[in-house]
């Protein structure tokens, strides 16, 4: 089970993949914003998604967990 | 019947077209290409549009809105001075006296200006000294080329990539350039993603470029409080010429980072910050009067200007790589290019190089330490330049 976490403070802007999807690694999965800047961020593993801990518009911190797959 | 045609010719005369000197029309084009930049562009549009308007009206003849030198008006028909015009009060008393308006813009920076990433990393703010190179190598090259002493310096702050900065420095040592600078430091500005790739790549490997930093610690609260009041109390006990810029810097940070002023803050960042663009674009869109602006120096002062702006990127990059030799914890040198303070604009660029190198790698809040470090730098670097040149 690997946790995808956010790098760094940002605005969850998009989530791109859904509860149940599979991944490849260094696939993007959800798109921050930060500065007027976006930023994927992707999965370190592949695997299938198995819970999307943030909604879009969320708020989030660094090291925040967004993704976690199974 | 003869007095009326007397009259008529008097006001023939009077037009505009009668009295148009050749730089006049020049300049209608020099602005007219900076408000094209701005709206089709996107190159700064808040200040290239109403500096590049304001550009054109004063090289319109006989209308009232500057002066001459006397700081009158003078009738070229009659002969007989009037007061000064509408655009020399924003000028006088919104750059002349006491510089107004370049420190109100820094009382909205400073509310915008997110201090943390310099606090949770405070090495950064020698990456931020260190991209002032520029201003110096562009202030000797500016002396080499004949430029005055004075004059070298007002074009050398170009390089701290700060327009209130660079507008404040014009106006104590340099006056008659303030159009040419504002509009030079402005210009590049908007060209660092341009600019500052080449160079960052040309002075790092891509193993270096995709090194990936660790995420720094929280900072607290108090600490972003005391911050602004230590910075303020001791770079102005060090360079008291600086006092104007970073006083308003720091109060305006301290607007944002006490929490109990939000009405402060909100008009800091937003209303204030917007109604003084306006007057600094009319204020520096006044002085450019043609015969005034268009003078082969113009061209030195752009010329200086990139030099400026390449040896400090080139200066932050390299410093980086030089203090990692000492470093557990290397640093991307990438970050140092972002000691060139357009913020955030070369934070951002710093950001999409480490990004292109390594997709895992989120350089941005990293660079934002040396790109408000560089701020402050450039402060300094103006504050000593008035301090032995005025």
């Amino acid at each position: 089970m690997a946790e995808v976490v956010a790098p760094m403070v940002g605005k969850v802007i998009q989530l791109l993949v859904g509860e149940g999807d599979e991944v490849e690694e260094n696939q993007e999965v959800v798109m921050l914003e930060a500065m007027k800047m976006e930023m994927p961020v992707v999965a370190e593993t592949g695997g299938k998604v198995t819970s999307i801990k943030v909604a879009e518009g969320q708020s989030v911190e660094a090291d925040d967990v967004l993704v976690i797959i199974g | 019947m003869s007095d009326f045609i007397t009259r008529l010719e008097s006001v023939f005369s009077q037009t505009g077209f009668m009295n148009l000197v050749w730089e006049q029309p020049v300049m209608w084009v020099v602005g007219l290409a900076f408000v094209y930049l701005g709206i089709k562009k996107n190159v700064e549009p808040l200040l290239l549009v109403p500096i590049g308007f304001t550009a054109v009206l004063v090289n319109l003849p006989l209308a009232p809105l500057m002066t001459d030198e006397l700081g009158q008006v003078v009738d070229l028909v009659t002969g007989q001075h009037s007061d000064p015009g509408l655009l020399w009060y924003f000028y006088h008393y919104g750059f002349e006296k006491g510089e107004i308006v370049p420190c109100l813009i820094f009382l909205g920076l400073g509310a915008m200006t997110d201090f943390g990433p310099l606090l949770s990393n405070p090495k950064t703010l020698l990456l931020g000294a260190a991209a002032q190179v520029g201003v110096y190598t562009a202030m000797f090259g500016a002396l080499l080329i004949g430029f005055t002493p004075q004059e070298a310096a007002a074009i050398g702050i170009i390089g701290g990539a700060d327009g209130p900065t660079t507008i404040y420095t014009s106006m104590q040592l340099a006056p008659h350039l303030l159009g040419a600078t504002a509009l030079a430091a402005y210009s590049y500005m908007a060209l660092v993603p341009i600019v500052q790739p080449p160079v960052i790549r040309a002075l790092t490997t891509a193993e270096e470029r995709g090194r990936v930093m660790k995420q720094t610690r929280k900072v607290a609260k108090s600490e972003r409080i005391v911050f602004p009041i230590a910075v303020a109390i001791v770079v102005i006990l060090l360079v008291p010429p600086a006092a104007p810029l970073i006083g308003l810097l720091m109060l305006g940070n301290l607007f944002r980072e006490c929490g109990v002023v939000e009405r402060l803050n909100d008009a800091a960042q937003n209303s204030l910050m917007n109604i003084v663009t306006i007057f600094l674009g009319l204020g520096v869109g006044a002085t450019m009067d043609g015969t005034k602006f268009l003078q082969p120096k113009v061209i030195g002062i752009y010329l200086l200007g990139l030099f400026a702006f390449v040896f400090s990127t080139g200066g932050g990059v390299v410093f980086a790589k030089f203090f990692n030799l000492f470093l557990k914890n290397k640093i991307n040198p990438v970050i140092g290019a972002a000691g060139v303070s357009a913020v955030p604009m070369a934070a951002r660029v710093a950001h999409s190089i480490g990004q292109q190198a390594n997709k895992r790698n989120y350089l941005l809040m990293h660079a934002m330490g040396p790109n408000v470090a560089g701020v402050i730098g450039t402060i300094i670097a103006a504050g000593l330049f008035i301090a032995m040149l005025k």
